[in-house]
């Protein structure tokens, strides 16, 4: 039936936008600011596992298990390494300057990145194909049909979510980005080291990056220097649809708009409303619920 | 802009300005007639201007290599417009004003076209658009013209060809909204199919860039058609065919020129086996002159096969050298009558007569796409 292979598809495409939203909120979430370059380390994720893919296929032999956690680690590390750069070079300069002069730095440093890689000598604006990394199986439910990247993207979802809660409550690092978080002046008179604990968090929302570009490379594999600009703000409504700086938010947040995008499309009269259904949903959660859905309300300091 | 282009353009300025300085005359009286050219070298469409650009470059050669046009050469000035709404108007003026070009070819795309036309038409300098589909193209003016066929041909072939060749009775009408060309060729495809007593049974709309089409895919599976027509691009068709798979999907999704890149096949893989476009011509479609012009253009192009780009590049500047030909001078006004005349041109594209709009009337081919590679299917003439 036609419901049940929307709302498979919808998840599908949900879980893929969850993953991208849970590295922009837990920087928001320690930092209280949008690192709009998330969403182009995501795309240099997909370039980096372009790259990488064939060499390692060499070493492991094609579509290897071993070989595709290889690419995964190598290129969470390399994200990891971009993200903490851009945070040391880019944002720590302004920490105690005005937030919007820190967000207007994130779209420059966004449009920087994305210019640059279109460049001809970078890596140009061509759209290339992205190396089939694993076997594709579908399986049939009934008459629904569920595809084997679905199924990872939502496994690694679900773990990663687990993952990054766990660390954020049960571990000293953790601990210390809930403090920084909540006042930063104060954790660093605490012997909080505030910069290497802003910097764990680059370093992990930038992997969270590389790993949705792996996999939403996996799911559409053509690949090119603007490929993270559309999932990037799909993410960041998820986001704050689901409350900005709550993980498991981002992640129903995520789930909801893709699932209501996924129905969009299918219907003839909303087809090319796509966007305007994501945007419609932003304004409408800012109006009538800013906190967003599992958010709580709070004052900001300004 | 490529270093060498650019040295030799500085160089000809130069010999201009002298030239002109010592016999005192207008610019195109030196010993070379100008030929102005724009494309999408680099950028989003840099496939389809490279390959224009390249056919360009090898009429050009030919054409020299054989004595040239009035007793001159023919020098190619190519400005890259990188593909970009703005540039190509940068690009024209340059190439009139400061170059003193007495044509000018470019370019591939339709919008871009749309943007240089009315400099070329104010300046009385006849422009010959090698494969700008659009319509409104060659309403401009009359000094701009195209070498290949209109979006409304290709529609109403797209329609005869799922009518007779798929036996569709019911298709499924995917558009680009983002895409001029994509709305432009549904429209013109849904009214000749109608005609044909087809039935549309679902028309949706995806945008250009979109990464995931399973919303569209789902409902269009559950409609149960017979065939898919699909007018768009390349990037957004290879990841449409990927999912249609993914989701059981076995009718043929077919399309139009926007199909015809190498990248189709590089990211679709065998998802693209067993669809179908219309194009301008094929390298396989086993003409003389076609042959000829792919042996010549491997040649010079280290073994690369030559797409329907290439071939309308060559064309628009063989259309062009023939006016000149015919008309004797290269002044504006008679070069802009001499083109309006050709009659039964034989290009390599196929035999091309330009009728009272400007539009080249001539056959179009289908492609099927076999093996992971574009297969010659059938001509349609007009």
């Amino acid at each position: 039936m036609d419901f049940i292979q929307q709302a498979i598809n919808g998840l599908g495409l949900g879980a893929i936008y969850a993953l991208i939203a849970l590295g922009y909120t837990m920087v928001y979430g320690v930092l209280r600011f949008i690192n709009f370059a998330h969403s182009d380390v995501l795309m240099l994720g997909a370039f980096a596992a372009f790259y990488i893919a064939p060499k390692i296929e060499k070493v492991c032999g094609p579509q290897s298990v071993l070989g595709v956690i290889l690419v995964f680690i190598l290129v969470a590390l390399i994200c990891a390494l971009i993200g903490m750069t851009i945070e040391r070079l880019a944002y720590r300069p302004l920490r105690h300057r005005p937030k919007l002069a820190v967000l207007i730095t994130a779209i420059g440093v966004s449009l920087f990145i994305e210019f640059t890689c279109q460049n001809p000598n970078v890596l140009g604006s061509a759209t290339r194909p992205f190396p089939q990394l694993a076997a594709e199986k579908q399986f049939h439910l009934g008459s629904a049909i569920v595809g084997s990247t679905d199924l990872l993207v939502i496994a690694v979802t679900a773990a990663l979510l687990a993952a990054m809660w766990f660390i954020v409550q049960k571990t000293r690092i953790g601990t210390a980005m809930r403090a920084v978080s909540f006042n930063q002046q104060a954790s660093l008179l605490m012997g909080v080291p505030v910069n290497k604990v802003i910097s764990f968090t680059f370093g992990l929302g930038s992997a969270l990056a590389a790993i949705a570009g792996i996999l939403y490379s996996m799911k559409a594999p053509g690949i090119e220097p603007l490929m993270g600009v559309q999932p990037g703000l799909r993410a960041f409504i998820a986001a704050v649809l689901g409350g900005i700086g709550n993980l498991p938010g981002a992640v129903l947040g995520a789930v909801v708009l893709g699932l209501l995008e996924t129905f969009a499309g299918g219907i003839p009269e909303l087809s090319n409303y796509r966007d305007a259904i994501a945007f419609g949903i932003l304004i409408l959660i800012l109006l009538l619920k800013p906190a967003g859905l599992l958010g709580r309300a709070t004052i900001e300091k300004v | 802009m490529k270093p060498g282009i650019f040295l030799t353009s500085a160089a000809a300025s130069v010999a201009a300005l002298l030239s002109l300085g010592l016999t005192g005359c207008k610019s195109g009286g030196g010993d070379t007639i100008k030929v102005g050219e724009f494309a999408s070298l680099t950028g989003k469409e840099a496939t389809f201007g490279t390959s224009s650009h390249e056919g360009t470059l090898l009429a050009i050669e030919e054409i020299n290599a054989a004595g040239g046009v009035l007793g001159k050469k023919l020098e190619l000035l190519t400005e890259d417009d990188q593909s970009k709404a703005g540039e190509p108007a940068n690009a024209v003026n340059k190439l009139i004003s400061k170059d003193g070009v007495v044509a000018i070819l470019g370019e591939v795309a339709s919008s871009r076209s749309l943007e240089a036309g009315p400099i070329c038409q104010q300046a009385g300098i006849p422009m010959i658009s090698p494969a700008s589909t659009n319509p409104a193209v060659t309403k401009t003016g009359d000094y701009v013209f195209r070498v290949c066929f209109t979006d409304s041909f290709q529609g109403a072939a797209l329609a005869n060809f799922a009518t007779e060749k798929l036996s569709a009775k019911k298709v499924a009408v995917l558009t680009d909204v983002k895409s001029d060309y994509s709305k432009g060729l549904a429209s013109n495809f849904k009214e000749r199919y109608l005609k044909n007593g087809g039935q549309i049974a679902i028309s949706l709309d995806f945008n250009g860039g979109d990464k995931d089409f399973k919303g569209q895919l789902t409902a269009i599976k559950g409609a149960g058609v017979d065939a898919i027509f699909l007018p768009g691009y390349y990037t957004d068709v290879a990841l449409i065919c990927k999912q249609a798979k993914d989701l059981g999907i076995t009718v043929p999704l077919f399309g139009g020129d926007g199909w015809e890149s190498e990248t189709l096949l590089s990211i679709g893989k065998e998802d693209v086996n067993g669809n179908y476009f219309s194009t301008h011509c094929a390298a396989d479609q086993g003409t003389p002159k076609m042959t000829a012009f792919v042996e010549s253009y491997k040649k010079k192009f280290n073994g690369k096969t030559p797409d329907a780009m290439a071939v309308l590049g060559y064309d628009s500047a063989m259309v062009l050298a023939e006016a000149m030909k015919r008309a004797g001078t290269t002044e504006g006004p008679k070069l802009r009558d001499a083109i309006a005349a050709t009659k039964d041109y034989e290009g390599v594209s196929g035999k091309m007569s330009l009728n009272a709009e400007r539009d080249a009337v001539k056959a179009l081919v289908f492609i099927k796409i076999e093996n992971g590679a574009f297969k010659y299917s059938a001509t349609v003439n007009p």
